[in-house]
This record gives structure tokens, sequence and C-alpha cells, in this order.
């Protein structure tokens, strides 16, 4: 699948762009004062991209070929609902993973 | 212990619940990468040199769809945009530290570093640049071996990990599991509500654009919201 590829082209240039992302800002803004309004959208990254990236991989998984599935959508909206109310990203992980192993396991 | 140390400590114990979802996510990458073509070296280089998983499964479904080699970068570098908000966030709290130090959290930049970094700066505002980079640090000393290690031992197990597994819901979980206590304000759920909705309705877009689009709209809805709260509540 992977032949007709220079697989360092892709490990190597990912490398380098990856890193450049992450040190753009860190390594040249440095400490130079930030505008506010940059600041104040910037505090919304996290809670804009991860459920940026999650939410289709809930909606529309690899494993079912894209069908809408009973299991990864409870265990997807049962994470975030006990995220939410015990502010504990490990309780929501476990309740996420045991949602899920639980009802593939029953619907098998 | 002195605060520089105990802050390291105090990363290195909060990345420790990650362990149950970077391992699985690590070997799953090994797997479908040894299964994708890559030798097992060719696999482990993939996530010591990159370190994002996200991108590096990207990368690999590209491959398998036959895209040609920019599409394959730029795609997965798309997906990796999100590093360089995370870069800019951390800047003003580690902006002092020298270049080669802030060299080294910016090749540890994952998304646990910085989801759990991000909020420790917010809750800790009198924390000095070395506290908070000994606490960057700190997540990064467990989640890098385990990563590379697991990468290896998912490389080689191969096709002896079962189908049935569903380690595919290891991200979204995780995603997930880091959205929820992150949502303290009206303006960080209007936010998170706006990409949950609006990344599924772009997925049709090429290259991930759906993923950039639905987290910047979701960053100028958080970011009016919080503005009009200031507004009303003077």
């Amino acid at each position: 699948m992977t032949e007709n590829y220079n697989i360092w082209v892709i490990i190597l240039g990912l490398g380098a762009g990856s890193f450049f992302l992450r040190f753009i800002f860190l390594g040249v803004i440095g400490d130079r004062p930030i505008p506010e309004w940059v600041l104040r959208h910037l505090r919304y990254t996290a809670v804009g991209f991860l459920p940026a990236i999650a939410s289709p991989l809930v909606l529309m998984p690899a494993a079912t070929e894209g069908q809408l599935d009973t299991a990864r959508l409870t265990a997807a909206l049962v994470t975030l609902g006990i995220g939410y109310f015990t502010k504990n990203v490990v309780w929501a992980i476990l309740s996420g993973a045991i949602t899920l192993y639980g009802l593939l396991f029953l619907l098998g | 212990m002195n605060s520089v140390k105990a802050a390291f400590w105090s990363g290195v114990r909060q990345f420790m619940p990650f362990n149950i979802v970077v391992i699985p996510f690590a070997l799953l990458f090994g797997v479908v990468a040894t299964e994708a073509g890559l030798s097992v070296f060719e696999t482990l280089s993939f996530s010591v040199v990159v370190i994002a998983g996200a991108a590096q499964f990207t990368a690999l479904q590209l491959m398998a769809e036959h895209s040609p080699t920019i599409i394959v970068l730029a795609s997965a570098l798309a997906v990796n945009l999100r590093m360089a908000m995370y870069s800019a966030t951390l800047a003003p709290y580690l902006g002092k530290a020298p270049l080669w130090k802030r060299a080294f959290v910016a090749y540890f930049l994952v998304d646990q570093v910085f989801a759990l970094s991000s909020m420790e700066y917010e809750k800790r505002p009198e924390w000095t640049v070395s506290e908070r980079l000994a606490f960057a640090f700190g997540v990064a000393a467990p989640m890098a071996p385990v990563w590379y290690i697991a990468t290896f031992f998912g490389a080689y197990l191969g096709n002896a990990i079962p189908d049935g597994m569903a380690l595919d819901f290891a991200v979204p979980i995780t995603f997930l599991a880091m959205i929820g206590p992150a949502l303290r304000t009206l303006a960080h759920v209007g936010a998170a509500a706006t990409a949950l909705v609006v990344s599924p309705l772009l997925i049709w877009m090429p290259h991930s654009l759906n993923i950039m689009l639905a987290g910047i709209a979701a960053m100028i809805v958080g970011a009016a919201i919080e503005n009009r709260m200031n507004r009303s509540a003077v």
C-alpha cells in the first residue's frame, strides 16, 4: 500500500512541518505581549479544535465504514457528560471505555 | 522538595491517567502502519519524528487512498495546524524561557501536554517560568517514552491485535473526556457546540478542512460570547 511512496519524505516532511507549527509562536513571538483580542480567541482553541476532530469520528466512525453506531455514539455522550459533571478526565475516559466495550459486547 | 521539582512531579502524575488512551492509540498506529506496509523501524521513526497521532493516522489514511505525496503532507499538517494555536496559547506563559527549552517544549507539544499545561498555568498564575517548564516536561516525561514503546509493540505485534478491540475509538474518547471539564463558561459551551455541529457538516471538504474551519468558527463564537458577557456584566 505504501510501496509507491518515499516514506522518508513523508516522515521527515511531516516531522519538520509539525515542529514548525509547534515552534512558530513559542520560538518566534517569545514573551512579546499578544493583543487581548488574540488571547480571547485562543482561549477557545481546546474547546474548538478537540470537538472539531472528535465529532466526525463519533458520527461517522471508520470502524463501521461511516455508519452511525449505537455503542460508539452512547460511549461518546457518556464520556462528554461524565467529564462535564465530574470535571474529572479519568472518570470520563473510564466511563466511556466501559460503556463502549459493554455495549459492543451486549449488542454483538 | 522544591517547587520546581514539585511542579515536574505534578505533571508526571497528571499525565498518568492518559496512559490508558495513549497506549492503545500508539499500539493501534503501530498495527495500522505495519499493515499498510511500513517496516517496524519506519513505524517507530514515524512516532519519534512526528509525535502527533492524529496527523500520523491522517497520513496513513491518505497513502491508503493513493493521494500524491504533497496532499498526504498537506492534509496531515492541516490536522496539525491546531498546534500553532497551542504554541500561541503557551507563548505568553513560557516566552521568557531560553530558546532551546522552548524548542524542547515545542517538540513535545502534543494534545495532552497542551491541555494539561494550559489548564494548570491558568489555575496557578503565581507560577514562575521554571515551574511552568517543569510541569510541561513532567507531562512529557512519561508521555514520549510510552508513545514510542507502545508504537514499537504495536508494530511488532501487528496482526495479533484483534479487530474487535474498537481501538479506533481511543481518539474521540480522549478528546471528549478533555472537553467536558473545560466547559467552564457559556462561551466555552458555545464554542464546543459550534465545533461539534460544524465539523461533521463540512466533512465533504477535502484535506480535513472541516476541522480547521469548524475550529476557527468555534473560536470566533467563543470570543464573541465572552465579549457579550463582559459587556453585560459592566
